[in-house]
């Protein structure tokens, strides 16, 4: 157990770092997912290890259940708020957060825009989402990253490591501003490859 | 009727880094809070010299005829002190409580930078909060 404060300014530490060496927000954002991915790729094979007894998920819903509820309570507490089907296309899930812990003290700039630091969430469940295959590039990498670590940052943070046996997404975080509510909801927006809904329907 | 008039927050160099003032009586243009927040810096930095007291941080309450001023200086130099009618209770612990927002929300966004204006949303918001559930408490005592 870590004091909330102490991991507070850790991340802000984190955003700060990261802000001096990028030239736009999309950049900003993109190395805030990086880092989240760190994080997910080590969280994940221990809680498999603990909580699953090192069974893999096969089925769409399932991962996304392990999602929503398990990864989400060993790292901020609780359940997330709310699981949600996309209803504009089949290929998106929404996990809703009313407050990320991670957002919590954080008041975006206006010029920033659509900025969110919940990049850094949506990058852990990325990695949730490319799990298996991303185990077996990640100890692949690992063992001759020493030799060349240029073809070890290549290798992690191109989106061919998610495809595969895995559940390759692309994951964003978003605001959605709800009424009655003076900060808007989180969501973490979960868009599915085009293989993973395929494999879904094959397995009927 | 509020018994608070204005809040201000002075960094360590003596520069305003906040200014809000609730009720009509006292309401002053930027130029003038900042010259107002220097001025407080300076007296209270000369009040310590001053002082017949071995150890004295400062002046804590200054009491006027028409306003009580009572400031509190955190361990890093940063004064928060709030303007407020005269006689006005329990200003020690709200100042606490901002300070406590403070550390929270300004000092915890990675978007702030050190002895700058404040412009912090989440600090707006939950300060306007404390000042409100301050004057509902106040009513009703």
């Amino acid at each position: 157990m870590v004091s909330l404060s102490a991991f507070a300014f850790l991340f802000s530490e984190l955003v700060q770092y990261n802000q001096t060496r990028v030239d736009n927000i999309a950049e900003l954002e993109r190395r805030l997912e990086d880092a989240g991915y760190a994080v997910g790729a080590r969280v994940l094979e221990l809680l498999c290890h603990r909580e699953k007894g090192n069974r893999r998920e096969t089925r769409l819903l399932g991962i996304l259940s392990f999602v929503h509820s398990t990864v989400w309570k060993v790292l901020f507490g609780k359940v997330a708020d709310s699981l949600e089907k996309g209803t504009e296309h089949e290929d998106e899930y929404m996990i809703s957060e009313k407050e990320l812990l991670v957002n919590r003290f954080i008041s975006i700039p206006k010029d920033m825009g659509t900025f969110n630091c919940g990049a850094f969430v949506a990058g852990i469940v990325k990695v949730r989402m490319g799990y298996d295959l991303a185990v077996f590039h990640w100890l692949f990498v690992t063992s001759i990253s020493s030799n060349w670590p240029k073809l070890n940052k290549l290798l992690f943070l191109e989106k061919g490591v998610l495809d595969g046996a895995g559940f390759p997404a692309v994951v964003t975080a978003h605001f959605v501003p709800v009424e009655g509510q003076h900060r808007p909801r989180t969501t973490i927006l979960i868009k599915f490859a085009e293989e993973v809904l395929q494999r879904e329907a094959r397995l009927g | 009727m509020a018994a608070i008039y204005s809040l201000f927050i002075v960094n360590k160099s003596g520069g305003l880094i906040f200014y809000k003032d609730y009720g009509s009586a006292g309401r002053m243009e930027t130029n003038d809070s900042l010259r107002l927040a220097s001025l407080w810096h300076s007296m209270h930095a000369i009040s310590q010299q001053l002082s017949p007291t071995v150890g004295c941080n400062g002046i804590d309450l200054l009491q006027a005829d028409t306003f009580d001023l009572h400031c509190f200086q955190s361990l890093t130099g940063t004064k928060f002190f709030v303007v407020c009618e005269p006689g006005a209770q329990h200003m020690e612990g709200l100042l606490k409580v901002i300070y406590e927002l403070y550390t929270d929300y300004v000092l915890k966004n990675p978007f702030y930078e050190m002895e700058m204006p404040i412009r912090c949303e989440l600090f707006d918001l939950n300060l306007s909060q404390a000042i409100q559930k301050d004057r509902v408490s106040l009513f009703g005592r």
